[in-house]
């Protein structure tokens, strides 16, 4: 039988989802205009005043937040309570640009934490569970998310942090872990080591892993659920919005549900800005219900996905968001042509190579170059270098038919391209520098 | 006639060939002939050596991508012309020769040839009917 964290919520009639998100998005607005000062000038600028906002009906009358308003507004501009509030700080990874600092009352941390239990007692996770901890603590939401779910589930938590793979893997044995939590490309090489040191997919107690944080494919899932002989669970989240578990995966695996009592999720169209109907693939916007320290309304997360009311057979009634398609920080456009790279690694795990690969983009004579690097698997390796090349050029057409560009592929030997303990960089646009 | 040929992966980087026969003589691997095909990125070294399960164990053991093949090795006489005997007789039978190389035997009275074929087992047949000799104590 399907386990709740919180049942009640978690499968409320979805007209009550709504009337309880107007409710409190009516006092959210409120809270934000009396106390963010820029937030106050961008609503004064569009004309909304807070009256103006009746329940979500209202919701696309007020200005979205973007990542550059963070950047402007750093360190304290966002903040909606006296620092003295608040409990803790988290910040983003500046991979894109300049740190983004998020805040935290206890009663922020607090309803984080619930949305993480959400999502490990979806992934079947119960009070007699061992779960490791393998996402980064520190200033990652990662960490510190999925410890906090994990306690208020009342699982035995290791709190083993990324890296030192060794360790993982003898307290993963030793104490038997029954969930693991984590980055995808740390588990799929959590589970390429577990093969080189001998054990077998069912050698371990694993049942099922959580893994967010970064753009992941289904063959990468299937790709780990069989390494690791488990069933993996997607969960999303991003700092801006509290950290893991904004939307988490039930066992159906076929999108995340969002915890609408939370959060509002709305699909524009990222040119316009224009919202658009269910089922129509555009950028992802997420308006926090709940937060008092970093209230964002409106949220501009650059990702682009789907979201789909359709009735799930878990008995959640949140609504769910499609895995998404990549980052528009993640997108590169090549030659006009817009890749992600998640294209390029569904391409290479249906053409039997491992997802262990680096993208290299250059720009020669004015011309856009797309270096793929691959590495080679021992049983694929030829004894010609006419075998090599023609495997090289194969996998080359297979990427040009999904992206319509053609890349140079470059098969390298194995454990040449640089693994990762946290968030695997895959892509290196060397054109940046000639900028 | 068949032989146990060690085909090793290598990436067109400086020291890297230098890493693989170190590796070899710190593990007491014999090195009897070694071949090279190379391409602008990268490298396919053949290698004929006294262990070859070994030396693919200590190769993937330290990250390098290796793997068995099975070539025909065949001794011939150390003379002019042999070669070109051997040859003709195979392109006679139709029999196409992938890759080749040579090496001294022990002995100044004879030469060692690799081959692989498309066909090993044809081209095996066709040298063996001509009453050509396959090498012995090599590994």
């Amino acid at each position: 039988m399907e386990q709740y964290f919180q049942k009640d919520i978690e499968t409320m009639p979805v007209e009550k989802i709504k009337e309880l998100q107007s409710a409190k998005l009516v006092k959210q607005v409120k809270h934000v205009y009396e106390n963010v000062p820029y937030y106050r000038e961008l609503m004064d600028k569009k004309g909304v005043r807070p009256e103006d906002i009746h329940g979500i009906e209202d919701l696309h009358k007020l200005p979205f937040i973007s990542k550059s308003d963070l950047r402007e507004t750093y360190p304290y501009g966002m903040l909606a309570v006296p620092l003295s509030d608040c409990v803790r700080i988290h910040s983003t990874s500046g991979t894109t640009g300049k740190r983004v600092i998020a805040y935290y009352t206890q009663h922020d941390i607090d309803l984080w934490e619930d949305c993480c239990a959400r999502a490990i007692v979806a992934a079947g996770g119960t009070k007699e569970d061992v779960l490791q901890v393998a996402y980064g603590y520190g200033l990652f939401t990662g960490g510190a998310g999925l410890h906090g779910g994990s306690h208020k589930v009342g699982c035995l938590t290791l709190p083993m942090s990324s890296g030192n793979t060794e360790r993982q893997i003898q307290f993963m044995m030793d104490l038997k872990s029954t969930i693991i939590c984590c980055t995808p490309s740390y588990a799929a090489y959590i589970g390429e080591t577990l093969k080189e040191q001998g054990y077998k997919p069912e050698d371990n107690s694993l049942k099922s892993g959580i893994f967010g944080a970064e753009p992941w494919t289904e063959e990468m899932r299937r790709d780990i659920e069989k390494a690791l002989g488990i069933k993996a669970y997607d969960i999303y989240g991003l700092t801006e919005t509290s950290g893991p578990g904004v939307a988490f995966e039930c066992k159906e695996q076929k999108g995340m549900h969002i915890n609408e009592d939370h959060f509002i999720a709305e699909i524009i169209d990222p040119e316009t800005g224009e919202v658009l109907p269910e089922g129509e693939k555009g950028e992802l916007v997420f308006t926090s219900l709940d937060k008092e320290a970093f209230p964002l309304l409106r949220y501009r997360t650059r990702d682009i996905c789907v979201l789909s009311r359709e009735k799930c057979s878990c008995g959640r009634t949140f609504i769910r968001m499609a895995k998404p398609m990549g980052r528009s920080d993640d997108m590169l456009i090549i030659r006009g042509v817009n890749v992600f790279p998640s294209q390029i690694e569904t391409v290479l795990l249906n053409e039997g190579y491992a997802p262990n690969y680096r993208i290299e983009v250059d720009r020669v004579n004015n011309t856009d170059t797309l270096d793929v690097y691959v590495e080679l698997l021992p049983e694929q390796l030829s004894d010609t270098t006419e075998g090599i090349v023609k495997m090289e050029k194969a996998l080359s057409a297979a990427i040009t038919t999904m992206l319509g560009i053609r890349p140079a592929v470059h098969l390298v030997p194995p454990k040449t391209i640089v693994r990762s303990e946290g968030k695997a960089v895959r892509v290196v646009d060397k054109r940046k520098l000639h900028d | 006639m068949k032989i146990r040929q060690l085909t090793v992966f290598v990436e067109n980087k400086v020291g890297y060939i230098s890493e693989i026969t170190e590796l070899f003589a710190k593990n007491n691997i014999d090195m009897k002939a070694l071949s090279i095909a190379d391409t602008k990125d990268f490298g396919i070294l053949r290698l004929i050596v006294d262990d070859p399960e070994k030396a693919l164990k200590i190769l993937k053991d330290h990250g390098l991508l290796g793997t068995i093949t099975e070539v025909i090795g065949v001794e011939i006489k150390n003379s002019a012309g042999e070669l070109s005997k051997a040859l003709a007789l195979l392109a006679e039978k139709g029999v196409n020769v992938e890759y080749l190389y040579a090496f001294l035997s022990g002995t100044k009275e004879s030469a060692f040839v690799v081959i692989k074929a498309t066909d090993n087992l044809k081209a095996e047949t066709v040298l063996k009917a001509a009453g050509f000799k396959e090498i012995n104590g090599l590994s």
